[in-house]
């Protein structure tokens, strides 16, 4: 039970910081369907600071340049979706998907480049993080709690007072709702998008990191993140791009998907014999289910996914 | 250089030039790639990936892997013209590659475990990727879920429930699915002689012949077709089409449906020559849809520019086999089709630069009046779009 626990909510940090990032990329008026691409490269860049990390490092300053550098890695990697979409007013689906194709085979290709040029026989995509990823686990009798639910929170907390309690977020929203009214009281859209956008790739990888050191054990770099990305777009529709509503989206989704790694766990669930496969499906129809439920009225931020142009009124 | 105006403003051709800058920076950044990880055996392994099967010396084992590339862009082409249908209505089918799979799962089961002849399982495999498309397409219309999240959601969802299904005819010790032509030769497709044309490849069947001819009819359907031409209105403006009087929900439902029917259809093309069997321990899903997006694109939302970019796609995809293993990966060839995707959401741009370089000209050349604003919208300027609105 305490382990259900446990990956639900290392599961729902996951998903409610990705969903936040989704969510501030949307409210600034771009859909960002590339955050399964920007976990994966700021999962990349995480891992690759702890692989380089000297042993004996403390924990504190693991933890800080882990972070800082999965957050840089996405929004470095976000840039790429902001002035394609922002800028040059691609199409959003498009570089979204493009972006989460070339996050994982970029990833990959690194990785074994990586490996192979330590050990020439090592053709895995997995990076060895064993002892610095134990600098982000305290254990309470038990329960082996985890920084990144802290960081889950806190972020959960500034994103909301942001959106709502600051002229910036205010700002922000208005230009994801009515861009040309934003803009006549001399808002400047182009900048608001960047921010938004650049926010997201900041919580996206992070998000990715948090999922590769704590959500599963050995990460292969060429699954991706297992749609972890959209799931988290679903937790935002669902939570109707609110942060507080997304934060419980986010527990109910991550409770899901933690049944499918300690189901055996539990004795009547181990004893219906259901193959694994069901458990790994599991969170993925209970979102359409939700979906199907949730979208009709639906609260999106009215001129989402339509480029900027100044030049329309 | 100004007598060629016209042509620089002619729409197909700066498509097919958008698309050759496209290919050109995709590998030129993937080389930059390569040089970065290792600069000695970079230009050796791009060669390799642009040669793919000229990489043998011989005549007959040449055509031999030009055989089996052109197998696996059999595929492909379905996949493309599975998302550019969709796309033409303004729907983005990225659930192509779950339609895949659930093709798959379906012809490969129908044929080792109820020992059906390749029509049957072929048809199968188009109902199952029907089957998940329809969904899709039910929500998108009924529930306003939008189909890029939904399609995500069934790809994985497909993936699981074939492993699940399939495990029931794999071979007991390892994870894949018994091979066809041993389980059951006659689900394999029949070959009618192509198979000599290609060395001996006994892997090319008459599903290449029968992913061009659908390409065709595509083709024909949405720009000859009065339902074609309803669909893409859908597409353009659901609204408009709407007032028409055009049932905008029942033509979103049927493209998905189309679209997973030709997804569905691709799967059984690859599977059913035997060339491969399924992994029932897949824990991605395949990425033949996801490349289809990529040819798609690349072929201009064509149907007979994607014959042309899925076999260039997986004429590179086949061709990162043959990079040197112990330098780079054969991933490389997947980071430059998507840096292609993500190279072809500049296209629009590409063509607006164009219109606007050609307008200037014919501006100074022809026009004495006050020159109009361009509008850089979806149309490219013309010399009365300047004023809407």
């Amino acid at each position: 039970m305490i382990l259900l626990l446990q990956y639900t909510l290392i599961f729902a940090s996951v998903l409610s910081l990705v969903a936040l990032g989704g969510c501030i990329s949307e409210h600034s008026g771009v859909i960002n369907l590339g955050l399964e691409g920007i976990m994966v490269i700021g999962a990349l860049g995480g891992a690759l600071m702890m692989k380089y990390m000297p042993q004996g490092t403390s924990s504190f300053v693991v933890i800080v340049l882990t972070i800082l550098v999965a957050i840089l890695a996405g929004v470095i990697y976000s840039s790429l979706l902001a002035i394609s979409c922002i800028n040059f007013k691609a199409d959003q689906t498009i570089v979204g998907t493009a972006l989460n194709m070339m996050g994982v085979a970029a990833a990959t290709v690194i990785v074994k480049a990586i490996n192979s040029a330590e050990n020439p026989d090592n053709v895995s995509s997995e990076i060895q993080y064993i002892w610095q990823k134990k600098a982000f686990l305290v254990n309470l009798g038990g329960f082996e709690f985890n920084w990144f639910m802290l960081i889950a929170v806190i972020a959960l907390i500034g994103v909301a007072v942001m959106l709502y309690k600051t002229r910036f977020g205010l700002r922000l929203m208005a230009c994801g709702e009515h861009p040309q009214a934003a803009d006549s009281v001399g808002i400047n859209v182009y900048k608001m998008r960047w921010a938004g956008v650049l926010i997201s790739g900041a919580l996206g990888g992070l998000g990715g990191l948090v999922y590769i050191t704590a959500g599963v054990s050995q990460w292969k770099f060429e699954n991706g993140v297992a749609g972890f990305g959209f799931l988290a777009l679903a937790v935002m529709i669902f939570g109707q791009w609110k942060p507080k509503h997304i934060a419980w989206a986010a527990l109910l989704f991550g409770m899901f998907r933690a049944l499918s790694n300690v189901y055996s766990g539990f004795d009547f669930l181990a004893a219906m014999n259901i193959p694994s496969g069901v458990y790994n499906m599991l969170p993925y129809i209970i979102s359409l289910i939700v979906l199907a439920f949730t979208s009709g009225k639906s609260r999106a931020p009215k001129a989402e996914g339509i480029p900027y142009d100044k030049g329309s009124r | 250089m100004k007598s060629k105006t016209p042509l620089l403003k002619r729409d197909g051709f700066q498509s097919l030039l958008s698309s050759l800058i496209c290919v050109i920076l995709g590998v030129f950044l993937g080389y930059i790639v390569l040089l970065l990880i290792n600069p000695e055996g970079a230009w050796k392994a791009i060669v390799a990936v642009l040669k793919n099967f000229f990489f043998y010396p011989s005549g007959p084992a040449r055509m031999k892997y030009f055989g089996s590339t052109l197998v696996k862009t059999a595929p492909l082409v379905m996949c493309s013209l599975s998302i550019l249908f969709a796309y033409k209505v303004g729907l983005f089918n990225i659930g192509a590659a779950g339609q895949y799979v659930a093709g798959a799962g379906a012809c490969l089961y129908a044929a080792l475990a109820w020992h059906w002849g390749w029509l049957p399982c072929l048809l199968l495999a188009i109902a199952a990727g029907m089957l998940l498309g329809g969904i899709s397409g039910l929500l998108k219309a009924y529930c306003n879920v939008n189909e890029v999240i939904s399609g995500i959601m069934l790809n994985w969802i497909g993936l699981y429930l074939v492993n699940i299904i399939l495990t029931n005819v794999k071979e007991p010790t390892s994870p894949y699915t018994i091979k066809i032509a041993a389980g059951n030769p006659k689900a394999i497709m029949p070959s009618a002689g192509l198979d000599k044309l290609f060395g001996n490849n006994q892997y090319v069947t008459i599903g290449i012949p029968l992913a061009i001819i659908i390409a065709v009819c595509i083709y024909v359907i949405l720009e000859r077709t009065q339902f074609g031409y309803e669909l893409r209105a859908t597409g353009n403006n659901k609204n408009a089409a709407k007032y028409a009087g055009m049932r905008e929900k029942r033509n979103i439902i049927v493209t998905l449906l189309i679209g997973g029917g030709l997804a569905g259809m691709g799967a059984a093309l690859l599977y059913l020559t035997g060339i491969e069997e399924w992994s029932c321990s897949q824990s991605s899903v395949p990425g033949m849809g996801f490349n289809g997006i990529a040819a798609a694109f690349l072929g201009c939302l064509n149907p007979i520019g994607s014959l042309l970019s899925s076999f260039f796609i997986q004429h590179i995809t086949n061709g990162g086999g043959y990079v040197d293993k112990t330098l780079y990966s054969s991933q490389i060839s997947d980071l430059i089709s998507s840096i292609i995707i993500y190279l072809c959401g500049f296209v629009l741009f590409f063509k607006t630069f164009m219109n606007s370089r050609g307008q200037k000209r014919e501006d100074t050349r022809f026009a004495p009046e006050p020159k109009e604003p361009d509008k850089p919208a979806s149309d490219g300027a013309t010399p009365e779009g300047g004023d809407a609105k």
